[in-house]
């Protein structure tokens, strides 16, 4: 057999393809907030979709220029700019100027990812930065609720969703409260079935608590989050809520009525669960989602704002570090 | 029934599943490789001391002699594989590509090649020293990878008293169906092999250890254990690295084995189902360790087999008889997927420690694109050591030996369970490698 042989490759093994990408984790994230998201639509009409494609528009440009010229496509390719800007797009109200939004999604991936040194590097959600960045900035209107139009106006949008930038913008007079402001201020519940089916007000993405719901088990099934982060959260959120609720029963919401309302669902499911800002380890998960489940309850019940579930996360986010550093995994034979 | 039992097989934590692409292979009855003109036996195929070598160039030697004794009491003796003349001792092509001391062997291509042994010995008559003299003159290694020399295996620590003895028929390995083969076929030989050690060790159980996805092997297994005998069959779950002699001992008798501590210093003793099969051949016949089974399968083989190859075959000869490679092929690997080693050149020889010939094509072998680490712990999840394996590749990155040895690199057996479910495609375990050998080097210098 003299045939010359084929030039080999010496590489070291493993030689099996990976099990997962990194790309392909993120568009699961964006396949599951679908369902959520076309929801978010249908319930506010075309103004919701204009502030999601700013948001999106305002991260995916801002990563697209910031980035080196030779790694703009691979950057890109990873999607998660455009789920950072789907995310914060999600924690919006509907009818907040669309310049804000686009601004939002900047600051979103200015601040909250490539100012750290891009994927990877960051210590806070980005999506979440994004949204603190705002709600300090513009607080009006970003506490400025719309009712929905059930579908019936879909073709409406809100006059200030294009207001001018740096002008006063105008609001119609549909403004209404979210349960969690309801229930803060004026001690009024709303059903749960309400609640699931999203029959509420609220920023876009935190009304229809079944389709979060739907989206979180098809990440779960998809192993493309560990479970032990939102049932963690929403576990704990339910008996710190139950501890509250004992004491006044009039005064402070159920423990139910605690989770399925305000953005605690996606908070646990879709911000919390972000691998680069939550720790590693499964010890470690436990311990920032009960972190987080904690803080949630204390914000609502002490806070000036009806809702705590942003700024509970990014306290945990700033803690990882430190439960990285003390929550290592034993090591198998030894005590 | 297997599907629904699988969920309840008490397993060892963490691992992974990948596919397993057996079935090319894992039906196939073993044929014997024919006789090739040359034969290339590297003198260093064991843990420990090289061996010796005792013939001289042009000396004419039979299937079976000694052709190299053991150099050091960590070491083996290395038989001819074949009838036929000593042509050359010098370097040559070893599998891991570096060129090192062998003996080359020119068959004679009119001898019967039948073996040329003295009887052994009867076990019954031997005391574990005595066996343990033996084994080393067996030339028998561990086959499930290391290749330790099995004796050294058996000289226990003083005041060591073996409980069980494991048979590790796991083969966790993607396409490897060498040990699979051997036991549907073998299930006899296998159980003698059990006799042998179980009654030198004194062990009080014995038990073998089949991942469920040999239900043939277990089936056959099971109706040759003689009677009112101790020992068992115990299938488990399909899971990587079952065949880690760590893991398998957490999946069969709920133990951990103690960092930095063998099995055999809590009373365990493992063997691969392969070296046990050797061990009982060569109480049968007299057979020194001098053929071995090997998978030759992937999608770069055209027909892919198992095929029963005399050592020192050059790697070449038997892919030319699995029907030559596959255009496209682009790496040519000696072992398992997940730990294997890639060889540079087809000139090398298969040596005791060749589980499989395996060629892979370019989707096999394609990188994926790195992405930075996004710290999502599935390499934690999967790390069935409890490492950190995310944190030893970044310290391997940055060469901060101090501190990697600190987190426990040492404990590492590097099954690549860690980049196989990367999502970000960072080589960890080729990095954790890389980082390990040099720390052992400049411990060697030190």
């Amino acid at each position: 057999m003299k045939a010359k042989d084929p030039r080999l490759l010496v590489q070291p093994s493993p030689l099996l393809k990976q099990e997962m990408t990194t790309a392909q984790t993120m568009r699961d994230v964006v396949y599951a907030l679908l369902p959520a998201t076309l929801a978010a639509i249908w319930l506010f009409g075309l103004g919701a979709l204009l502030v999601l494609v700013a948001t999106i528009l305002g991260a995916v440009l801002t990563e697209w220029f910031f980035s080196p010229r030779e790694q703009r496509s691979t950057r890109l390719q990873d999607a998660s700019a455009a789920l950072t800007g789907l995310l914060l797009g999600l924690t919006l109200p509907p009818a907040l100027p669309l310049w804000m939004a686009f601004l939002g999604g900047v600051v979103s991936i200015g601040l909250g990812k490539l100012i750290w040194g891009g994927l990877g590097q960051n210590l806070f959600n980005p999506a979440l930065v994004g949204r603190a960045f705002l709600l300090a900035t513009f607080p009006i209107a970003m506490t400025t609720w719309s009712a929905q139009t059930n579908g019936e106006g879909f073709f409406l949008w809100y006059p200030s969703n294009l207001a001018l930038p740096f002008m006063q913008p105008q609001y119609d007079a549909v403004s209404a409260a979210t349960p969690l402001g309801l229930m803060k201020f004026e001690q009024q519940p709303t059903s749960l079935l309400d609640l699931m089916l999203g029959n509420t007000a609220g920023s876009l993405g935190e009304t229809s608590g079944l389709l979060l719901l739907v989206g979180g088990i098809f990440l779960l099934l998809r192993r493309d989050i560990d479970w032990r982060m939102p049932a963690g959260i929403l576990l704990s959120v339910a008996l710190f809520s139950a501890v509250i609720y004992a004491f006044d029963t009039t005064r402070f919401p159920d423990p139910l009525f605690a989770v399925f309302s305000g953005g605690l669902l996606l908070g646990a499911f879709y911000m919390a669960t972000d691998p680069v800002t939550s720790p590693l380890t499964p010890g470690g998960v436990w311990v920032f989602a009960i972190g987080v489940g904690f803080l949630v309850v204390v914000i609502r019940l002490f806070g000036g704002f009806p809702e705590g579930v942003m700024y509970a996360i990014l306290l945990m986010n700033a803690a990882t570090p430190l439960i990285n550093r003390f929550i290592q995994p034993r090591v198998f034979g030894r005590k | 029934m297997l599907a629904l039992s699988t969920l309840f097989k008490r397993s060892f934590s963490h691992g992974i599943h990948p596919d397993e692409y057996k079935d090319g292979t894992a039906r196939l009855h073993s044929q014997r490789m024919p006789f090739v003109d040359r034969y290339i036996l590297p003198l260093h195929q064991h843990l420990g001391a090289p061996s010796k070598p005792v013939v001289n160039v042009g000396q004419r030697v039979r299937r079976g002699h000694l052709i190299a004794e053991p150099g050091a009491f960590v070491s083996a003796s290395l038989h001819s594989p074949v009838t036929g003349w000593v042509r050359a001792i010098g370097r040559r092509r070893a599998p891991g590509g570096r060129y090192e001391q062998a003996i080359e062997i020119e068959a004679d291509p009119y001898a019967t090649q039948r073996l040329d042994v003295d009887r052994p010995p009867d076990w019954r008559g031997l005391s574990l020293d005595d066996f343990v003299s033996v084994m080393q003159q067996t030339g028998i290694v561990g086959l499930g990878g290391a290749s330790l020399p099995a004796h050294v295996k058996y000289s226990l620590r003083e005041g060591v008293k073996i409980k069980y003895l494991i048979a590790n028929g796991a083969e966790c390995e993607p396409y490897l169906t060498n040990d699979h083969r051997v036991m549907a076929e073998r299930p006899d030989a296998l159980m003698r092999g059990i006799e042998i050690l179980h009654n030198l060790l004194g062990a009080e159980e014995s038990i073998i250890g089949i991942e469920l996805n040999k239900p043939d092997a277990i089936e056959a297994l099971r109706r040759h254990i003689p009677p009112d005998r101790p020992y068992r069959v115990a299938p488990l779950r399909v899971k990587y690295p079952q065949g880690d002699s760590k893991m398998m001992i957490k999946s069969l008798l709920n133990m951990e084995v103690p960092a930095g501590l063998h099995a055999a210093d809590i009373g365990i003793i493992m063997n691969n189902v392969s070296t046990i099969v050797a061990i009982a051949d060569y109480f049968d016949t007299g057979l020194p360790y001098i053929d071995r089974m090997v998978t030759v399968s992937g999608p770069g083989i055209e027909y892919p087999a198992n095929l029963i190859v005399p050592l020192g075959t050059p790697v070449r000869e038997v892919l030319r008889f699995c029907g030559g490679l596959r255009k496209g092929t682009k790496e040519v690997v000696m072992g398992g997927p997940m730990m294997g080693t890639p060889i540079a050149s087809l000139d090398a020889p298969i040596i005791k420690a060749s589980s499989g010939v395996l060629a892979f094509t370019q989707e096999e072998t394609a990188r994926p694109k790195e992405y930075p680490c996004i710290r999502c712990g599935r390499c934690v999840e999967a790390c069935p050591y409890f490492l950190n394996p995310s944190k030893l590749a970044r310290l391997a990155r940055a060469r901060l030996f101090d501190q990697i040895k600190k987190a426990n690199v040492m404990e590492c057996v590097e099954c690549g369970s860690c980049t196989y479910s990367c999502p970000s495609g960072i080589p960890i375990v080729q990095l954790i490698r890389a980082a390990k050998s040099d720390i052992r080097s400049k411990k060697g210098k030190a």
